[in-house]
């Protein structure tokens, strides 16, 4: 207890705050429909796009739904998916790319050269081909985006696990006649877990600003659910108003990315990851 | 040197190829065909089964491939399934369009891009150098329509500078060209200078830390000297992939910027076509804008490679 605080005072204070409303909107997830003042369908005033008063603190939307009850409601479709999704890119990656890095030989060579014919599609476009092709549906989107994103997870995870896999305690146990399973769980994921957590970071970013962004263009989670990015697209015509109900979603948004951002610069993450990560990635 | 060159052309031909049997696969896994789609639910076994024929859908799906992949190549993109017209007209409408807002947010983006990230270097640490860190940041982890939303409200709300709408049919002088075209170029710069000048920096800051950096410093180099004469020749090539792949997000900010301006380019043309399931149209549009990210990434790894004296006169 004693060594988690005085660890908690050495993180700067940006990464502590980028933390805590990363967790905010992640107890959303579960909470957000319960503590919403109102229905994500409910309408409660006539008047739509009011401004931000103290009985509607987010305004109310283009229909005179409550803002911030729609706003809270879609911290499930937002947060929840992308962490989904993430989990998936991470994982799969994370063992692909050990196992490719300790047996070496073909399956490395197929499964790196596979791998990067899809980094090679930018994301926007394999997000738009596999919508086309198969709908929107929430589960088609989770699994999109932990396949776009599942190559440069495998690609930082494999590089990392051939340099510890080069070292001397990793060759004893393989001396020792240890099988493929022992090796990647006990020698190599201890030592390279850091690094991969920092990833899997950034990864949720890039899925939250993916999906929002299919969202905003329609193509993402339907109605009558609504994430942050639909919120903004059905919310458009309050621009020029400049009313909270278009602004408070993309505020939502940015709030989590940029979070997740200070958390993991103030954790050490992005120099652990050094040049590792092709930001194309994002695009 | 020219064994280099051919041998990253020639990767560049196959990793196109493979992404194009991707495309292909993805856009074939699911079961119903177009045949069905097109004739709907009432259609008899043998009208679907005549149809299919027609279309050529009755054929092993490698055969398919093959067929479809002539056609890119041939200029023949197939019909449209939406309103029955050839998607090589649809695209030859829109393309020139989506070119020319590329272009003109390139030509604006690269130098002011590289001059804020190359001084940025320079003046590593100072307050300006952390200012542009974290605008650049902030940019880079919000989602492109927040920022193209966001510069809307700015250039033609706030401002009033430019009309929020363009389309670029009923252009009469220039200065129209110019007011029409101004807020979703800007619009774009905003999205993609942030990643650039994040890139180039870093490129910068990267030679910076060399020896020979060091030395030139110790000798009594002016910094202007030091960055414009030792370190940026040698950070050409990192600099050249950095603009590709911040072009890469060009693609994306493309994507969204069409859609908010209505602009009629061919990302618009492809989103339109994703909401109504036109896989034809859709499969053309997406092998276009990978064709276009493989050439920049192959172009930037050639100017790596010809900027590099090691590897020019190995």
């Amino acid at each position: 207890m004693k060594l988690l605080a005085s660890r908690l005072r050495r993180i700067p204070i940006g990464g502590l705050f980028g933390g805590a409303i990363v967790l905010f909107w992640i107890a959303m997830v579960l909470l957000g429909a319960r503590v919403a003042p109102h229905d994500a369908g409910e309408i409660v005033d006539m008047d739509v796009f009011l401004p931000a008063s103290a009985q509607f603190p987010f305004g109310t939307d283009y229909l005179g739904r409550d803002m911030l009850s729609r706003v809270l409601h879609g911290a499930r479709y937002t947060v929840g998916i992308a962490l989904a999704a993430a989990l998936i890119a991470s994982g799969s990656g994370l063992i692909l790319g050990m196992v490719a890095a300790v047996r070496r030989g073909w399956l490395d060579a197929v499964l790196s050269r596979a791998l990067d014919t899809l980094i090679s599609i930018p994301s926007k476009m394999f997000a738009l081909i596999v919508v086309a092709a198969f709908g929107s549906s929430i589960p088609v989107l989770v699994l999109m985006a932990g396949t776009i994103y599942t190559p440069g997870a495998y690609r930082i995870a494999r590089s990392l696990a051939v340099g510890v896999g080069a070292q001397d305690f990793v060759r004893v146990a393989e001396a020792r006649g240890e099988g493929t399973g022992f090796i990647v769980r006990e020698e190599i994921l201890p030592n390279i877990i850091g690094p991969v957590l920092a990833d899997f970071g950034l990864r949720f970013v890039f899925i939250v600003l993916l999906l929002a962004g299919m969202s905003f263009l329609g193509l993402g989670i339907q109605p009558p659910n609504a994430d942050w990015g639909s919120l903004v697209r059905e919310n458009m015509a309050g621009l020029y108003e400049g009313a909270p109900a278009v602004l408070m979603p993309a505020l939502a948004i940015a709030s989590l990315t940029i979070g997740m951002n200070l958390a993991i610069d103030a954790l050490g993450g992005r120099d652990a990851l050094g040049g590792r990560r092709r930001s194309g990635e994002a695009g | 040197m020219l064994k280099l060159v051919a041998s990253r052309l020639a990767l560049g031909i196959l990793s196109l190829l493979l992404v194009s049997a991707a495309v292909f696969a993805i856009t074939s896994l699911l079961p119903g065909d177009a045949a069905e789609e097109l004739l709907g639910q009432y259609a008899t076994r043998e009208t679907v089964e005549a149809l299919r024929a027609s279309l050529g859908l009755d054929q092993p799906a490698p055969l398919r491939y093959l067929h479809w992949l002539g056609g890119l190549l041939t200029g023949d993109f197939g019909r449209s399934l939406a309103n029955n017209v050839p998607v090589a007209q649809l695209i030859g409408a829109r393309l020139p369009n989506s070119l020319m807002l590329a272009g003109a947010t390139a030509v604006v983006s690269v130098p002011l891009a590289l001059a804020i990230g190359i001084t940025a270097a320079m003046w590593r640490g100072s307050l300006y150098d952390r200012a542009v860190s974290v605008l650049t940041l902030s940019i880079v982890s919000v989602p492109e329509f927040l920022v193209a939303t966001a510069s809307v409200l700015v250039f033609a709300v706030h401002l009033r500078w430019l009309s929020a709408l363009s389309a670029a049919s009923d252009i009469t002088s220039l200065a129209q060209f110019f007011r029409l075209f101004a807020l979703p170029v800007a619009t774009l710069c905003c999205v993609i200078v942030a990643q650039m000048i994040r890139l180039s920096r870093a490129a910068i800051i990267d030679q910076l830390r060399a020896p020979y950096v060091e030395m030139a410093v110790l000798k009594g180099v002016g910094p202007l000297r030091v960055v414009l004469r030792h370190a940026l020749p040698n950070a050409i090539g990192p600099i050249a992939n950095a603009i590709a792949l911040s072009l890469s997000y060009l693609i994306g900010g493309v994507i969204i910027v069409e859609t908010i301006f209505n602009y009629p380019g061919i990302a618009k043309l492809m989103v339109d076509g994703v909401s109504t399931r036109d896989l034809p149209l859709v499969q053309a549009c997406a092998m276009i804008f990978c064709a276009g990210y493989l050439l920049l990434v192959t172009v930037a790894d050639l100017c790596a490679i010809l900027s590099n004296p090691r590897l020019r006169h190995p």
